[in-house]
């Protein structure tokens, strides 16, 4: 407890850091997660994905406020970027490359990814060059908060505290909801469970397929788009984000979307606990949580495991 | 392709690459980083043939070249650094190995990504002992006890990469020939059967993910003492993908394959880097694409195609 006492304001920055930055993540990784479901192909250019809808909310939040615009325009922009991101990348990449690829062998379609990653590596560097891209308006016109923690208060900027896990909850809530409710996700889940018997349903697969692919072009997007205003671009970072969300899809089970929040939440408060506590495991800490739940879990937190086909 | 036909084109290979070493000189480096590489792919090919694929592999390489780095200092003979760096990797990947056979297909490969990113991290956070991102560099070593000037030992290099490509080479392909390889291959069609049979998959995927992990510690090796200098980026998932890449490139139907695909690998990297230095990686990326769409078979199955129609 006395250490508890003495160290209370890292426990509670910790906190808040974790949360925010699970809040990212866990867009990625949903995103990852969705797209998984309906392809079985797990896209290693996702992490590309994220750094190019952060450059482009960079460049177009900045062009945006040098014509004059009030910095609230800022929060908007970011929204805008990753959308506009999404519905010109995610048709793009799904009709020309990985429609043609459906019904190869799993290695192939990997494979096929991870030569998009190269590419798009390149590309970004080529379009927004190799010096750190930094938008911080957003963060800037919300200010910071003094958030009570027992007998202290933290600063912490308002954007982190509110908008990053914000915009996390409601794409969860709304995610959950259309998967649920509405005849379009209920023909994404049809299509994740079992692809031959939807389309014998009359299900349109190749339409939700490519739908389901924009939109998780879009949450990438987003995630890259959002984490512009706390963190530097730099090249390298696509690289970065796509083990991780891939610590946090395996950590949830393949498929779970509640499942990923949880995971990004776990992974999240792990790492920003080890920047404060021991910062030479930060990047261990994802990989070292994610490898302790396969252990006892194989198939995830949440995954439901698959009885064995003879 | 007839057993006769195959060696006496690994001869011919190998002899070849012997004349382009004399005739020109900077090659010599690129076939030798080529020949490690296709080491270390060899082993890729043997989990392919299981159905399953490592993203990081790089782990066995890394360890064996940061091994070499460590060990160079006391023992600075190249002729036992080598087999105590292909040990070192082999028993890690024992151990590992031990976890990792019971995963399949996406979790196999996430954990092995993971387990790699786990010791890139530990490479370049323990400045004190591994110094970091600026890497080891190794002094000289010597050849049975001789001291050898700079060409000579370039030469000493190629020639150990060589006898080891062709002995791996041949143990692989008479493995994969053996009812251990039909048992191998077994694990991607229909492993349930071989349980059935009274055949344990895990151990016969497990004793391919040992002789893997020792074949890319001997390809570790050869980089350490050709590059003489080692870094992190040697254990990075995206080294990991790079040989994978390399098993595609060159076709997954022979022991042949992984050279092949390594030496183009090569040869198109160094040309693309002189061409177009800041997009070598995407010409890499647009050859993988390439090969996926019009060559499935990679470059070994170009030749037998070719063969055939003839």
């Amino acid at each position: 407890m006395s250490w508890l006492s003495e160290n209370g304001l890292i426990v509670g920055l910790a906190l808040l850091d974790g949360l925010s930055y699970a809040a990212a993540v866990f867009m990625v990784a949903v995103g990852l997660n969705l797209v998984f479901g309906v392809l079985r192909v797990l896209n290693v250019a996702h992490g590309s994905l994220f750094a190019i809808g952060g450059y482009v909310a960079a460049s177009l939040g900045l062009f945006v406020l040098s014509l004059g615009a009030p910095p609230w325009v800022g929060l908007p922009v970011l929204l805008a970027a990753a959308i506009l991101v999404g519905v010109v990348l995610g048709p793009l990449i799904e009709r020309l490359l990985l429609r043609r690829m459906q019904g190869q062998e799993p290695v192939l379609q990997l494979l096929v990814t991870f030569a998009l990653f190269m590419i798009l590596e390149d590309l970004q560097k080529l379009v927004f060059g190799v010096q750190p891209v930094v938008f911080d308006a957003p963060l800037k016109w919300l200010g910071t908060v003094d958030v009570p923690f027992g007998a202290d208060t933290i600063p912490f900027t308002a954007y982190q505290l509110y908008v990053l896990p914000g915009v996390a909850v409601a794409t969860l809530a709304l995610l959950a909801f259309v998967l649920r409710y509405t005849l379009i996700g209920r023909m994404v889940v049809a299509v994740t469970a079992d692809r031959e018997a939807a389309r014998a349903l009359g299900i349109d697969a190749a339409k939700v397929t490519l739908l389901t692919f924009t939109v998780g072009t879009i949450l990438a997007a987003l995630g890259g788009a959002l984490s512009v205003p706390t963190v530097s671009l730099v090249p390298g970072v696509g690289a970065s984000t796509i083990v991780l969300s891939f610590a946090v899809v395996a950590t949830a089970g393949l498929g779970q979307i509640e499942g990923a929040a949880v995971a990004a939440l776990l992974i999240g408060l792990g790492r920003s606990f080890a920047v404060y506590v021991a910062p030479e495991f930060e990047v261990v800490v994802p990989y070292a949580i994610m490898v302790a739940v396969l252990l006892f879990r194989p198939q995830g937190l949440f995954g439901v495991a698959e009885t064995r086909r003879i | 392709m007839s057993r006769r036909n195959e060696a006496l084109l690994a001869l011919l290979g190998a002899a070849l690459v012997v004349a382009l070493a004399a005739a020109v000189p900077w090659l010599r480096f690129v076939l030798t980083i080529a020949l490690a590489k296709g080491l270390a792919v060899l082993g890729i090919l043997l989990l392919l043939r299981a159905g399953q694929v490592s993203f990081g592999h790089a782990l066995y390489v890394a360890l064996a070249a940061y091994t070499v780095a460590f060990a160079g200092g006391l023992v600075p003979e190249a002729l036992l650094l080598l087999p105590l760096a292909a040990l070192v990797a082999g028993l890690v990947g024992l151990a590992i190995g031990l976890f990792v056979v019971r995963y399949r297909e996406i979790f196999f490969g996430m954990l092995n990504l993971a387990l790699s990113m786990v010791f890139y991290s530990v490479l370049e956070k323990f400045y004190a002992i591994t110094h970091g991102a600026d890497g080891i560099r190794i002094g000289p070593v010597t050849f049975l006890g001789q001291r050898l000037s700079g060409e000579a030992a370039e030469w000493a290099v190629l020639g150990l990469a060589l006898v080891l490509a062709l002995g791996f080479g041949a143990l692989v392909r008479v493995a994969l020939l053996s009812p251990w390889g039909e048992a191998l291959a077994g694990i991607k069609t229909r492993e349930t059967r071989l349980d059935f049979m009274g055949i344990a998959p895990r151990r016969v995927l497990l004793i391919a993910y040992v002789a893997a992990s020792a074949m890319a510690g001997c390809g570790g090796a050869l980089i350490a003492l050709t590059t003489r200098h080692v870094t992190p980026a040697l254990a990075y998932w995206t080294t990991s993908g790079e040989l994978v890449f390399i098993a595609i490139l060159g076709g997954a139907g022979s022991v042949l394959g992984p050279f092949l695909g390594a030496a183009a690998y090569e040869l198109t990297r160094v040309y693309a880097a002189a061409l177009v230095a800041n997009a070598w990686q995407m010409v890499l990326g647009i050859v993988l694409l390439g090969v996926i769409v019009f060559a499935p078979g990679g470059l070994w199955g170009l030749i037998t195609r070719g063969r055939k129609a003839a």
